[in-house]
């Protein structure tokens, strides 16, 4: 199967790769997946007290499409509120990398991630 | 060094050059039905054909007259299960089998099941290898046939058709064997293995695609099939169908190359592998390798890269073609069969790439090969939470992860 250039690059230059300090309060953690079904992704995000995402960092273990979509998310994330951020869609996801039908499940587990690392940092701000 | 490098030589192999030269008179000027049998065209066709059945039926120690052509060893499998139970059916519908043969074995024997057959389903090791005790202790009264491949496609391992095949006698139940992987990289002897039908295929051993072969066993016992495929009795009436002469000229001329070069070829695939292998191993931690080491294709490497999803470790290798264990790589999102049914997790199965190395692999290639799996098994593993947490010391099967 051939992937489209956007999933070629994120795959080969993957964006903000790493941890973020799973103890600090404005840091939510979202782990989703699983490694039986062959994809594991894990989104943090740093959110500032007025509730911007400030910072976002992934690891993922999957194909090639789920590294892109994550390392997508941790991008289009950054800057915008909690709110603003649970608005993006598997969809959105899917479209920008032009995913094959048989990878829309990637898109759906960075959506899933997302509102895992939301609901994350609600839960430790006392806000779920 | 040219790029890509092809090293998935289980899937198909190139034609030998020696092979095409071989073949290319037979699609010009000798292009005569080998069943004309009132003219030169005619006579020139069969007596090529029956030079190629000669070839063949010497790499696996059978005569000329126990070899029918075929389509390919997918429809060598069918005829060899289906032609055996449609011809002894009377006899008992039971067949024995395991669940890492090739989908044209276990998808005839699920299609035969459905027609009333029964079928047992041998156990498997976890190094990929079938106990012929087991075939001893799966044979009834009415079992008709035991079907048990000779090299795994996917794993590489080879199973000792020697014993299965002496048990098989002892029962008198015939025994089939998919040779596909084995013939040409090694020794076969229908006679000293027991073995009453064999599939082949000449595009796994370095000849054309659309060809194959079935073995039918003539004496002690004479082996009856029924055909498949009906019409003009060619091949003794077993497979009808105007010979493809060229295919068969050229599955000739590489089972003769195979019977000259296997043992060299196979010293030489062997210590590629064990090449590519130790230079793995020694520069990766957490690898598994899948299927026994010393029961095993001289080309095959099969291992697992922990933390690592196959894919997207394919991926990084897009200048290298091999395969992988991956859902992902396949159409219906299932990891490997055959890596479930040798009792690896999920998680490995995704993890696995099968490395096929054949007759025009280099030392340089594999060199390359290696260091581009090192670094790519590294980048992707900074990339992997799995990695990390295995890193902290964190047991992954203590965690309760969301199927999806």
């Amino acid at each position: 199967m051939a992937y489209s250039d956007k999933v070629i690059d994120h795959y080969e230059n993957p964006r903000n790769v790493g941890s973020l300090d799973k103890s600090d309060a404005n840091v939510g953690t979202g782990l989703v997946g699983a490694p039986a079904c062959g994809d594991v992704m894990r989104l943090q995000i740093r959110v500032t007290d007025d509730g911007v995402i400030e910072d976002a960092r992934f690891k993922t273990y999957g194909c090639g499409s789920a590294i892109a979509s994550s390392s997508l998310v941790t991008e289009w994330v950054k800057g915008r509120t909690v709110d603003e951020a649970l608005t993006i869609k598997n969809n959105d996801i899917a479209q920008h990398l032009a995913l094959p039908p048989v990878k829309i499940h990637c898109s759906v587990l960075a959506e899933d991630a997302i509102r895992a690392a939301i609901e994350d940092y609600k839960r430790k701000k006392g806000l779920g | 060094m040219k790029l890509p490098i092809y090293m998935d030589n289980h899937a198909t192999t190139p034609c030998d050059p020696r092979v095409v030269e071989a073949m290319l008179p037979y699609l010009t000027e000798q292009f005569g039905n080998a069943a004309s049998r009132n003219h030169p065209f005619g006579w020139a066709a069969e007596e090529a054909v029956e030079l190629a059945r000669e070839q063949v039926a010497k790499l696996i120690g059978a005569t000329p007259k126990e070899i029918v052509f075929t389509s390919g060893a997918t429809e060598s499998d069918n005829v060899a299960l289906k032609g055996v139970i449609e011809f002894y059916g009377h006899k008992g519908k039971h067949i024995v089998t395991s669940p890492i043969e090739h989908k044209a074995i276990v998808d005839t024997a699920r299609w035969l099941e459905r027609q009333g057959c029964e079928v047992t389903w041998l156990p498997v090791g976890t190094d990929g290898l079938i106990d012929p005790a087991e075939v001893s202790k799966a044979i009834r009264p009415d079992t008709v046939v035991v079907s048990v491949m000779h090299g795994n496609n996917e794993i590489g391992t080879v199973n000792d058709i020697g014993a299965i095949g002496a048990i098989c006698k002892k029962h008198g139940v015939l025994f089939h064997t998919d040779a596909v992987q084995t013939a040409g990289k090694v020794p076969i002897d229908v006679e000293a293995m027991g073995v009453d039908l064999l599939s082949l295929s000449a595009h796994k051993m370095y000849g054309p695609k659309g060809i194959g072969a079935l073995y039918v066993r003539r004496k002690k016992p004479r082996v009856r099939v029924a055909p498949m495929v009906h019409g003009g009795g060619h091949e003794r009436g077993m497979r009808s169908g105007t010979l493809p002469v060229h295919q068969i000229v050229g599955f000739g001329k590489a089972a003769e190359l195979a019977t000259a070069e296997m043992e060299s070829e196979s010293a030489r695939t062997l210590a590629l592998r064990e090449r590519l292998r130790a230079k793995i191993e020694a520069a990766v931690p957490e690898t598994l390798l899948n299927g026994s080491l010393a029961h095993r294709l001289p080309g095959n490497l099969n291992i697992s890269f922990s933390f690592v999803e196959g894919e997207s470790l394919l991926m990084a290798l897009r200048d290298v073609a091999v395969s992988s264990g991956s859902a992902c790589t396949s159409a219906s999102l299932e990891p490997s069969y055959v890596l479930r049914a040798i009792g690896l997790d999920d998680e490995n199965a995704h993890s696995s790439i099968r490395f096929g190395i054949g007759r025009f692999n280099t030392e340089e290639e594999v060199d390359y090969v290696a260091d581009l799996v090192i670094k790519a098994v590294a980048k992707l593993r900074t990339l992997s939470p799995l990695w990390e947490m295995h890193q902290e010391g964190i047991d992954l099967k203590s965690i309760e992860w969301a199927a999806h």
